[in-house]
């Protein structure tokens, strides 16, 4: 049985605004399930003694004060923006599948 | 835009029971953002904001604003929640250009508060009590403008424009529990509940929560049941509903509209929707992505928050008094109706009374001109009372030289018109203005003197007993003085020199 199916992979294409021809989401289906196969065996290994883990330090409650620091400039900021339009970010249109 | 059928709010209710839920999103009033020390302060030119953290540049690090933390426990400790003792930041996929790092951090199964209440006054003093399910920690978008549509609207534009300063403005996320019960009063339950919200933030100082600006949002997600069934009905979600009216016109719109729906034999869309002030309606938004479809998962570059118990205790016992509990005292301090005092609460007045008290005047006087002419006053030019001219301390002083017998209430509203135009504090618009009360007796005597030699008609009368009839010689004293005198004691002198017992 699989570990991701053709169609997970292409709604998941989809949630990532990628725009995947048919050989690729073939392409992708089988290398996708390849990985989560071999991810998939650390569950094997791992039993009820071993918690999940989401951060490897054992740290908790790093935070910092509410002191402002310097932002970036507003030219910083854009300079690496494909396209801007009065000093901000311009995207193209938002909502064409609607 | 097509058009939506409703049926009557009667007719709704007849057969359909409305389930509430509302999340109520909250900016905080930090000075730097939730993960980065970028500023928060309002106004800034666009995109001067913002770091490679907040902008999701590669190889940059969060770090989580201490205030942000103990914001979200106050918050959560004044709803009644349990503070987890535990818990984790998640991030939540979505690609849309709000959210430079393509991904949102919230809290996913981890919040930092739940399983809490708020009780909530109605306007006939009963108390609703809506169950908390949780507050959480996240992060505000960026902001959008949309161009080369007709309207500025998102449908129709050519592209958009983003500004990343809000981005990261930390926000607490407040869900309630399914409000059920409500029935006929979910509309009014839910702007109540809102209203007591916000002055619980204020109260704790975490956010002056101005629903106006933007600091406060609410998002209401109604459905409906066959009266007498248990099984919820498919909710729809309006989104970013930004004043009390509109909460309660918005929950009362999706009543009227999902009752045409069920009644005709159609079904509700899970989607979101969009509230349009103009006419109090709501359009269809997009279909609701499925909570899977965002992907959580715990955020690898924050540790997690564990707040220690202690640390819990000592913001619990810091906590000031919650509103309610406020407003109930000082409501039998100052030994007004619960429905007076739902109308001070909602005319935003209960602050300027208490001040005006604190500052030495009777509670009397001091609710007699914050609702009666300053609140007119407000409503004439479409203000706050809190924002009119005028202070509690002057109001206070207004209150003093009247009861000193100083100035008489007439004289007392100009002093007021006075203040609030500029002129001065209340002694100063006196001084200048020349209005204080006559209360020279010679000048007064002289007055009643001519006034009876002026109407010997009316004066017979009240010689022959209509002690009514003194009212018409006091008229033309207070005219003569020009409204300067003490009507109470021109009175007293008119019917003295006629020789008829008051
Ligand atoms: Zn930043």
């Amino acid at each position: 049985m699989p570990g991701i199916t053709r169609e997970e992979v292409a709604h998941l294409a989809r949630l990532a605004r990628l725009e995947l021809k048919d050989e690729e989401l073939d392409h992708f289906a089988g290398q996708l399930d390849d990985i989560i196969g071999a991810v998939a065996r650390v569950s094997e290994v791992a039993d009820q003694d071993v918690p999940p883990t989401s951060h490897p330090l054992p740290l908790t409650n790093v935070m910092r004060a509410d002191e402002v620091r310097p932002s970036l400039s507003p030219e910083q900021a854009l300079s690496g923006a494909p396209a801007q339009e009065q000093q901000k970010f311009k995207v193209p249109q938002i909502l064409g599948e609607d | 835009m097509t058009v939506t059928d409703l049926v009557s709010y009667e007719d709704a209710l007849a057969t359909y029971d409305p389930v509430m839920g509302l999340e109520v999103h909250v900016e905080l009033g930090t000075k730097t953002k939730m993960f980065c020390g970028c500023s928060t302060e309002l106004g800034a030119e666009s995109n001067s904001q913002t770091c490679p953290t907040c902008l999701g540049l590669p190889g940059a690090l969060p770090v989580v604003n201490a205030t942000g933390v103990e914001s979200a426990v106050k918050i959560g400790l004044a709803l009644h929640c349990e503070i987890a003792e535990w818990c984790r930041f998640a991030r939540k996929n979505y690609f849309y250009p709000d959210m430079p790092k393509n991904f949102q951090t919230s809290q996913y199964d981890e919040p930092i508060a739940f399983d809490g209440y708020l009780d909530v006054q109605l306007e006939d003093g009963e108390i609703f009590r809506v169950e908390i399910e949780r507050a959480h920690m996240e992060e505000d978008t960026g902001k959008s403008t949309h161009v080369g549509g007709a309207t500025g609207r998102i449908h129709g534009a050519s592209h958009s424009l983003l500004d990343y300063n809000r981005a990261g403005i930390p926000l607490i996320e407040i869900v309630t529990k399914p409000i059920e019960g409500a029935g006929e009063r979910a509309p009014e339950v839910a702007k109540a509940y809102v209203a007591e919200l916000r002055e619980l933030i204020k109260a704790l100082g975490v956010s002056e929560a101005r629903m106006e600006q933007g600091q406060m949002r609410c998002d209401v997600n109604l459905s409906l049941r066959p009266n007498g069934t248990a099984k919820f009905g498919t909710r729809s979600e309006t989104k970013n509903v930004n004043s009390l009216r509109s909460v309660e016109r918005a929950a009362r719109f999706e009543i009227q509209r999902h009752a045409a729906v069920l009644s005709s034999g159609g079904t509700i869309v899970q989607e979101t929707r969009h509230f349009h002030e103009d006419d109090g309606s709501t359009t269809s938004g997009r279909v609701k992505e499925e909570a899977e479809d965002y992907r959580y998962f715990p955020e690898p570059d924050l540790v997690p928050v564990a707040p220690s118990r202690e640390w819990v205790e000592e913001l619990r016992a810091g906590l000031p008094e919650l509103p309610r509990v406020r407003r109930n005292r000082l409501r039998e301090e100052w030994g007004v109706s619960e429905h007076d005092m739902q109308s001070i609460l909602n005319a935003g007045a209960v602050d300027p009374i208490a001040a005006t008290i604190e500052a030495g005047a009777d509670a009397a006087s001091a609710r007699k001109w914050w609702m009666g002419e300053l609140s007119r006053r407000a409503n004439e030019d479409g203000t706050d009372l809190a924002a009119l001219p005028i202070t509690p301390a002057q109001v206070a002083r207004v209150a003093e030289l009247v009861t000193a017998g100083e100035l008489n209430d007439k004289l007392a509203r100009q002093v007021i018109e006075g203040v609030l135009n500029g002129e001065g504090d209340p002694d100063a618009v006196v001084e200048k203005r020349g209005l204080k009360v006559v209360s020279d007796e010679g000048a007064l005597t002289a007055a009643v003197d001519e006034a009876i030699a002026g109407n010997q008609a009316i004066a017979d009368k009240i010689r022959g007993g209509k002690v009514a009839a003194a009212g018409a010689l006091v008229g033309a004293v207070m005219k003569a003085t020009r409204g300067q005198a003490d009507a109470a004691r021109v009175k007293e002198l008119i019917l003295a020199k006629l020789g008829v017992e008051g």
